[in-house]
């Protein structure tokens, strides 16, 4: 199950069960692609317009947190973390998503900006996970001068390592190594949705979807041949 | 009439709501020629104006994730609803697990019909009939043939993919019908392997998505042969509406039309008449009574001003959703009728149901590090389980007397909040370069099962005024009753016994636990969103709110046509039943009206 105390819908909460599943139906592109296809409609005799004979102007207050403008997103909260905060966790997303040959770490595409909106959030789950990161970042940089007396972020990369196998997973970490391995996880949950909803992340998992099409074609021939189902 | 008082016109009809229920009501009447006024609770709404259709998780708030705000993601075409909404709360009668009901509502023009799953499935024969099956529950007083020509007709005019499999209490369509369904998806098809040998039938799921367009030219003339009013409309609506182009989460909403929604499929070819006008922001307090008892309107609160106002009309239909609209009879009180309008019975705001629901998660090695390929589709399922096990559970061989559905879904869906984020414990704590290729190897290879099962009505599931709370609107909420019969919970650890098999069955893993104790299997009330009952048609004026055309027997113009009606919940998801039932009561009403019956 994830990790991530997100205030998920129970409905939801089902798909995020594991790894790749969106929380939420999720797609994207740009909307030019949608204008481009819509299929020429024939001029309509009669318009339809809604009417609102009662209160010709919408004087209800828009752009509310249950009623955002979803064409124009803004994320309307302060952010939380300052900017030794952000560059520790910068450091720590590049140890969990390194660049390599197919994309590129999680700090060059802002995971560590992510992380920040997410714990800033105003809702109580994000609100105590604030404080997890918060502690998580002291414990992190604290760890790194007992050891080897620098700050996180001018460690070596064996150095990070060391403390991260450390703290990788709650389950096999030591009783002195829990708390910093509950901070960690949430970093991997945050800095892995975090990248992963970038152009970048999805092409390094071979998301091609989110374009229109004709038609839908089904698995292709090779996909079909691997399952067995060719036949 | 832009700069008409609608306040000074005459109605024949006022509509209470503009979801599937309320937009169907308003289509018929509009184009039977009745002049017709629409109020809904929330805002006016232009899903070709305001879908986010191809934008992306990382340019929303939380990458498009849940919130108290937006359940359902900030992407999710919602406006100002979900299980709770500021200012609008409704209270429970115990805070015990599996005791609560879930309130789902969405305060927008359209209603629900704007997110929903768009699953269209007909109820079948044994469906209408239950008590006479198995002796549970109530029968309802019409028969799947007199809906029949009602569901063949919604389908036409919504557009439903699908096919005929001819399967048991799994209706087919009319021929030529239904449109057809796109290809399965390889985790479509490799479940179907495995259920092939479960004896599990997998077949080409019932969706209101245009798989092609409509036919324009045909569909109208077929619908409404002797009115060319409703045919021109309905033309022209159908010419506005595209084809599926296989991207999108439906539950957005839909620029380009190939969904169904009421803001885009009902309510444009009803204003096209000239005969509907629609007053949004006005939230239904009550319905008024003349001196001998009929309806002759109703009493909103204005929301930008704040202030109570009247509407009137010959006939009036409330179509709020079925818990709100037994709200607001219970909150229609007069000498008259004292319970609360209609409720002679005393049975408005009894047998509230929802849909049995529970989940298991699975990852399937077969499809790791499958090729790069789109299975965006039609963004919901392509295939489905129907319920399989009739003649076993006639037989007595179950432990529960109903059936249910299994939904399903997984592949390679579009990243977004959450996306990735229990790789840490499937891979036992990796990061880095192992992190990194392991959402590689496992992207595409997790899948779920829901059921969606029959709930059977029961005395301890309802909802009553709360004497002691009013909302935002100076209006009286409500106070939910809650509890599910061993008949659900066995269901619902029938569910998860039979998803693990299926997994295992594709030579997979469980991911997710699986529950022998159907109490900790089954999801809450009302968090499937299928809110149906506490005002059922029937029979008998005594134990029922309504007769067989959902008029109310001591109310003779005062009709319900939302999921209010509904005698049972069968595990067929209601909204297409509501949109066909209330085509049928609208017919009723036109047949009424002529008659000078009303």
């Amino acid at each position: 199950m994830s990790e991530e105390k997100t205030n998920l819908g129970r409905r939801n909460a089902l798909r995020l069960i594991a790894t790749t599943a969106a929380a939420v139906p999720v797609i994207g592109c740009s909307e030019k692609v949608a204008e481009k296809v819509v299929v020429k409609e024939d001029k309509p005799a009669v318009k339809p317009a809604v009417k609102n004979l009662d209160a010709p102007k919408q004087t209800l207050a828009r752009g509310t947190p249950t009623d955002p403008d979803l064409l124009n997103p803004v994320v309307p909260w302060e952010m939380q973390l300052d900017a030794t905060e952000l560059a520790v966790l910068a450091a720590l997303c590049d140890v969990i998503i390194p660049a390599d040959e197919i994309s590129p770490s999680a700090s060059s595409v802002g995971a560590h900006h992510y992380i920040n909106e997410y714990v800033s959030a105003p809702y109580s789950n994000n609100k105590a996970d604030l404080v997890t990161i918060r502690g998580g970042v002291v414990w992190l940089d604290s760890e790194s001068r007992r050891r080897f007396e620098g700050s996180f972020v001018e460690l070596n990369n064996s150095q990070k390592t060391a403390i991260c196998e450390d703290i990788k997973w709650t389950r096999t970490a030591k009783p002195e190594f829990q708390a910093g391995a509950r901070f960690f996880a949430k970093v991997r949950v945050l800095a892995s949705t975090a990248f992963y909803t970038t152009e970048e992340g999805m092409a390094d998992i071979g998301y091609v979807g989110n374009r229109p099409m004709a038609s839908f074609a089904g698995p292709p021939p090779e996909v079909l041949k691997r399952l067995g189902l060719d036949s | 009439m832009p700069n008409e008082d609608f306040e000074k016109k005459v109605y024949d009809a006022l509509i209470v709501g503009s979801g599937a229920g309320g937009g169907m009501a308003a289509y018929v009447l509009a184009t039977a020629g009745l002049k017709v006024l629409l109020l809904e609770a929330g805002r006016s709404y232009d899903p070709v104006k305001e879908t986010p259709m191809f934008n992306l998780p990382k340019d929303a708030p939380l990458r498009g994730g849940s919130t108290p705000e937006k359940p359902f993601g900030f992407y999710d075409a919602t406006v100002d609803g979900g299980w709770q909404v500021p200012g609008e709360p409704y209270t429970q009668a115990s805070n015990k697990p599996n005791q609560k009901f879930d309130w789902w509502r969405a305060r927008m023009l359209g209603g629900r019909t704007n997110h929903w799953g768009r699953i269209s499935l007909r109820m079948g024969e044994y469906d209408f009939k239950p008590y006479s099956r198995d002796g549970l529950g109530f029968d309802w007083p019409i028969s799947y043939a007199e809906l029949a020509p009602y569901y063949d007709k919604t389908e036409m005019l919504i557009g439903v993919y699908g096919t005929n499999e001819g399967l048991e209490n799994t209706p087919d369509s009319s021929d030529g019908v239904l449109l057809p369904p796109p290809k399965p998806r390889a985790y479509e098809l490799l479940a179907k392997k495995a259920c092939d040998e479960l004896g599990i039938p997998v077949i080409p799921s019932h969706l209101a998505i245009l798989s092609e367009r409509l036919d324009h030219e045909n569909i109208p003339q077929k619908l409404f042969p002797n009115n060319k009013l409703a045919q021109d409309v309905t033309r022209e609506s159908m010419k506005s509406r595209a084809a599926c182009f296989w991207a999108t989460p439906c539950g957005r909403g839909c620029s380009i039309k190939a969904n169904f929604q009421s803001t885009t499929v009902l309510l444009p070819p009803a204003l096209a008449t000239g005969n509907l006008d629609i007053v949004t922001d006005a939230m239904v307090r009550e319905v008024t009574v003349d001196k001998k008892g009929n309806a002759n309107g109703v009493i909103y609160i204005d929301k930008n001003t704040r202030q109570e106002k009247f509407a009137g009309a010959r006939a009036v239909v409330v179509a709020a959703s079925a818990a709100e609209t037994s709200r607001i009879l219970l909150n229609s009180k007069s000498t008259l009728f004292p319970d609360g309008l209609a409720n002679g019975s005393g049975v408005v705001g009894k047998y509230l149901m929802d849909t049995v629901g529970a989940g298991v998660g699975g990852q399937i090695p077969a499809l790791e590090n499958m090729p790069a390929h789109n299975e965006d589709g039609a963004s919901a399922m392509h295939m489905y389980m129907p319920w399989w096990l009739y003649k076993e559970q006639l037989r007595g061989d179950l432990d529960f007397a109903r059936g249910y559905h299994i939904e399903f879904g997984g592949g390679r869906s579009m990243p977004g909040a959450g996306a990735f984020g229990g790789m840490g414990n499937f891979t036992e704590g990796a990061y880095g370069k192992d992190l990194k290729e392991a959402c590689r190897r496992y992207y595409g290879s997790f899948v779920w099962f829901d059921g969606r099962g029959e709930m059977i009505p029961n005395e301890d599931s309802y909802c009553e005024i709360d004497k002691d709370q009013v909302d935002q609107w100076g209006i009286p909420v409500l106070k939910f009753h809650w509890k599910w019969s061993d008949q659900e919970l066995n269901q619902a650890a029938h569910m998860h016994k039979t998803f693990a098999e299926i997994i295992e069955g594709m030579g997979g893993n469980v991911t997710s636990t699986v529950q022998t104790d159907g109490a900790k299997a089954i999801i809450n009330g009302g968090a499937i969103i299928h809110e149906v009952g506490t005002a059922r048609m029937g029979s008998n004026p005594k134990d029922s709110v309504l007769n067989p055309y959902c008029q109310s027997w001591e109310v003779p113009n005062l009709f319900l046509t939302d999921g209010a009606p509904f005698v049972s919940n069968a595990d067929k998801n209601p909204t297409l039943t509501i949109m066909a039932l209330a085509w049928r009561t609208c017919d009723y009403i036109v047949d009424q009206f002529k008659r000078r019956n009303i």
